[in-house]
């Protein structure tokens, strides 16, 4: 497979620089200047084709059904990228005047108040993904504790978490706990019980969770963290179930991240960009990362004067034109369509669930809210949900998540969300069932798939023992 | 408004599913957390309202270019960069777990990763970070994995907004933040020597350094290495490196900072495209996806997401960051920017420090003064007893100029930061200058 590297030649790129106009009144000294050409050097139109054959090997929402659990691989809006490449956003400079940027200001201040409709908190929009807001918050529950005077170093997080929730924790110096899912996939309380005390900082907890259940424990789970004093983060990564059902505020939580390129439909990009709003209730409002954006007498400014804070954990003030997305895709939907999405993410996650029961294994029997997980436990052969997950690429679909959540051997982990069409989903249903009967039938098929794809299956442990990380030539 | 399922579909689904309404779906929700009505939003904006509603507001913001830089650089975007990055098969994909119908996007992060590692002068580059603060601050995290130590020495010259991110996240792993003094708009060589022992787990200079300055690298990386600390060498403007020895061949063991100015535009601060390059021996210690070449079940050449035991969603606590969504699209637009301006980057390069000595050159002959002598790219600072007026005078006349320097450097108060790009003319400048004389 080529790179842009093989189509270099010194000499073919013609792209024309303007002139100058000018002298160099001070030229750099020659010892700080560099000789060596060290791109590729390459005409327009190979550019072109190079990248435009690159796109067609990849997969997209776009493409068709991308049930990538907990990604929330939703329809992204065409309009909005074209708000987004509005000169008026897109050319606008983070240093420039307040009076100049009340624009942006203003879709910043508009979206958090939106968030806080939606959620019951108080948002800081900097962190820029949910990782990064998760960090953020991890940051707060620190700052809130070193105020009390408190030395609590444990944070309590589920089996069934993202791995991105103890990664944050331990960068804020906290040590993680593990807490076991019960076997119908909520909380274990008892176990909950057993391991608070003093020395409990938080509890992180995704909701609904990454099995895609509604915890019925909460209102417990949150009495108990109230009562030991510890705070209770809440991991929005899946918020599209509930978003205009319930609020997270009164699930009890007091701390939470949202990603807006799920809930809120901002396109992944191939791996971001996203953004990871940080939440918190009024009383932790003072420690949220600055600056919050604020309206006065003069118009919105950014605040910078809250003393509490743990500071700036961006070079700015997030990703501000994937806030605007999101931004525009709220304005879109309104209060009707914010429950209409969330309604029909479950209706979706639900019918698909009742299609896929009595063909693959279900390791948690319940109605679930925007997502589901199955599994490979029952495969004959020695299929696995990697060969499924292959297979499923060759009939036209994306996969969805797999081994995740952890706890699950073998989770295959199904998110339609809302803007999947009943055809698809019926033909996907239809691509599962004629999997399981390869499997039976000719499990070499599953095992050797794809095959309808680019590339064959690809060798993910050649990579990791001989790691080739730049191109050689 | 987006959802595609009609109402006779809907009554199939809820009998398929055995439930009468979707209220029984959301049973599991306990009542008093269970809202009773909808949101308190105004109702939804079909298409065009939208548009004209976000016109309003795009019309909000206004005024020309201001001269400023400052981590943030506004440079001409060909036309096929928006072309082929609007291509949805890249934008309405995630991360490249499936590699199989993810080449396109793994490809492109190969060639961004090699990129990145020539610029730069390093052996390795990752996938991406959020933006140059984070970079930097995961850069430091990475020196004090390698070597245990606690202690971040950095210069007053890094960009401020970096320095603060750095004190949140060195706050939160309880390190220690010392910063080294500048002199005459440079880190003071001399001073960083007297900080330096074997508590040093990195030293962090920016070159050209937020004042515009080239910093004298090779001297500070010699001083650094004799003290076994590592040296993480930052760059917000990466244009720079067009026409500047690579930061790993003077020295520097990490390099980080800023990508944006590469086929991104400035979008009020983001995303921005955080990278974060390093010599070989880090390649275990780095944050954040990397892609490796390597082969398909019918042997032909292939790229997949590598070494993912460091990564969160295996390593989890301990993992070597908590990184997960990182900028793809944004470095996917510096991959298309560089492929069609490689061949001609210095030249690029060149064409911006030459345009911002000369908006320098006509400054200082209009009463402005310099702010040191060392060499600089396409940033600078001048110096005017008036400076402020002068601004806010031409600010009156909707000719907005540079960043005043007075809030992040006290002694900086009659001072101004000005970065001048390519998109700037000789005429341009010189109506600026005309400006300038009217006002004094």
């Amino acid at each position: 497979m080529d790179t842009i590297f093989d189509y270099s030649v010194s000499g073919k790129n013609r792209f024309q620089l303007p002139e100058a106009g000018c002298e160099d009144y001070d030229p750099i000294p020659e010892e700080y200047c560099t000789v060596a050409t060290v791109l590729p050097e390459v005409s327009e139109v190979e550019v072109v084709r190079h990248y435009t054959n690159l796109s067609r090997m990849n997969f997209g929402v776009d493409n068709g059904m991308y049930p990538l659990g907990s990604c929330t691989m939703k329809y992204n809006p065409k309009i909005n990228e074209k708000i987004a490449a509005m000169e008026g956003f897109s050319a606008i400079h983070p240093l420039a005047d307040a009076s100049a940027v009340q624009g942006c200001l203003r879709v910043l201040y508009e979206l958090a108040a939106a968030l806080r409709e939606i959620t019951g908190m108080t948002f800081s929009l900097c962190p820029a993904a949910g990782s990064h807001g998760e960090l953020s918050g991890a940051m707060i529950i620190k700052k809130y504790f070193q105020d009390l005077k408190e030395a609590r170093s444990v944070v309590l997080i589920p089996d069934s978490a993202h791995g991105t929730n103890p990664a944050s924790v331990a960068m804020c110096g906290f040590t993680v706990k593990e807490i076991p899912s019960n076997s119908d996939g909520d909380v274990d309380v008892e176990r909950l019980r057993q391991l608070l005390d003093g020395n409990v900082a938080a509890m992180m907890l995704t909701s609904p969770n990454t099995l895609g259940l509604f915890d019925r424990n909460i209102r417990e789970i949150s009495r108990l963290l109230r009562e030991n004093g510890s705070l209770f983060y809440g991991d929005g990564a899946n918020l599209n179930a509930t978003a205009g059902r319930a609020r997270m505020a009164d699930m009890g939580f007091d701390i939470m991240h949202t990603n807006l390129h799920k809930t809120f439909s901002t396109p992944h990009g191939g791996g971001g960009p996203g953004s990871g709003p940080v939440g918190v209730v009024d009383r932790l409002a003072k420690y949220l990362p600055v600056p919050l954006v604020a309206k006065g007498a003069q118009g919105y400014y950014l605040e910078y004067d809250r003393p509490d804070s743990i500071g700036r954990v961006h070079s700015f003030y997030g990703n501000f034109l994937v806030a605007l997305r999101a931004y525009a895709y709220i304005r879109s939907l309104g209060a009707e369509g914010i429950r209409d999405m969330s309604d029909t993410a479950v209706l979706n996650a639900n019918y698909l669930l009742a299609c896929l029961r009595d063909l693959y294994k279900l390791p948690i029997d319940r109605k679930c809210m925007h997502e589901f997980v199955i599994s490979d436990g029952d495969m004959p052969n020695g299929v696995t949900t990697n060969d499924i997950s292959k297979r499923i690429l060759d009939y036209g679909f994306h996969s969805p998540t797999v081994y995740f959540p952890l706890h699950i051997e073998g989770a295959i982990m199904i998110e339609p969300t809302e803007t999947e069409t009943k055809k698809s989903m019926d033909t996907f249903v239809n691509a599962m069932a004629e999997i399981r009967r390869e499997a039976y039938e000719e499990p070499e098929k599953v095992k050797t798939a794809p095959r309808n794809t680019p590339v064959h299956r690809v060798d993910a442990v050649i990579a990791a023992r001989k790691p080739v990380l730049v191109w050689e030539g | 408004m987006y959802t595609s399922i009609t109402e006779e579909e809907r009554r199939e689904m809820l009998r398929k599913i055995g439930v009468s309404s979707i209220d029984e779906l959301f049973a599991d929700i306990p009542a008093g957390i269970s809202m009773d009505g909808p949101v308190n939003l105004p109702g939804g904006l079909g298409e065009m309202e939208l548009l004209a509603h976000m016109e309003e507001l795009a019309g909000m913001n206004h005024g020309p270019r201001a001269f400023i830089g400052a981590g943030g650089y506004s440079h001409y975007i060909p036309a096929l960069v928006d072309h082929l990055s609007s291509r949805s098969e890249f934008y309405t994909s995630y991360t490249p777990y499936q590699a199989e119908v993810s080449q396109g996007t793994l490809v492109a992060i190969f060639e961004y990763q090699t990129m990145i590692a020539r610029l730069c002068g390093t052996d390795i580059a990752n996938a991406s970070m959020y933006d140059g603060a984070t970079a930097t601050a995961e850069a430091a995290f990475m020196a004090m994995r390698s070597n245990g130590r606690k202690r971040i020495v950095v210069s007053s010259a890094l960009h401020p907004h970096y320095r603060e991110v750095l004190k949140t996240y060195a706050w939160a792993s309880d390190s220690v933040i010392d910063e080294v003094p500048l002199r005459e708009g440079v880190t003071d060589i001399e001073s960083l020597r007297e900080r330096l022992d074997d508590s040093v787990a990195c030293v962090i200079v920016q070159s050209p350094n937020f004042l515009g300055a080239i910093e004298d690298s090779a001297t500070i990386a010699g001083a650094v290495h004799s003290s076994g600390a590592i040296l993480v060498a930052c760059v917000t403007e990466p244009m720079s490196l067009g026409l500047l020895r690579p930061p790993g061949a003077l020295g520097a063991d990490i390099v980080c900072g800023e990508g944006q100015a590469f086929g991104n535009p400035v979008g009020f601060g983001g995303p921005m495209l955080g990278f974060l390059a390093a010599q070989k021996d880090f390649m275990r210690r780095m944050p954040g996806r990397l892609v490796g070449k390597t082969v398909d079940a019918a042997g032909q050449d292939a790229y997949v997401l590598t070494l993912q035991a460091r990564e969160q969603h295996i390593r989890r606590d301990r993992a070597t960051s908590n990184i997960c969504t990182n900028q793809g699209l944004c470095a996917l637009r510096a991959v298309l920017y560089l492929s069609i301006m490689g061949g001609v980057l210095r030249n690029l390069a060149a064409l911006n420090h030459r345009r911002a000595s000369y908006f320098r050159h006509r400054l200082l002959s209009k009463g402005f003064a310099a702010a040191g002598d060392a060499p600089y790219f396409n940033e600078f600072v001048v110096r005017h007893p008036r400076a402020m007026d002068i601004r806010d005078a031409l600010m009156d006349r909707g000719m907005p100029l540079g960043l005043p320097l007075g809030g992040y450097y006290p002694d900086m108060r009659d001072c101004l930061l000005l970065c001048v790009t390519e998109l700037d003319t000789v005429e341009r400048m010189d109506r600026y200058i005309s400006e300038i004389e009217a006002v004094q």
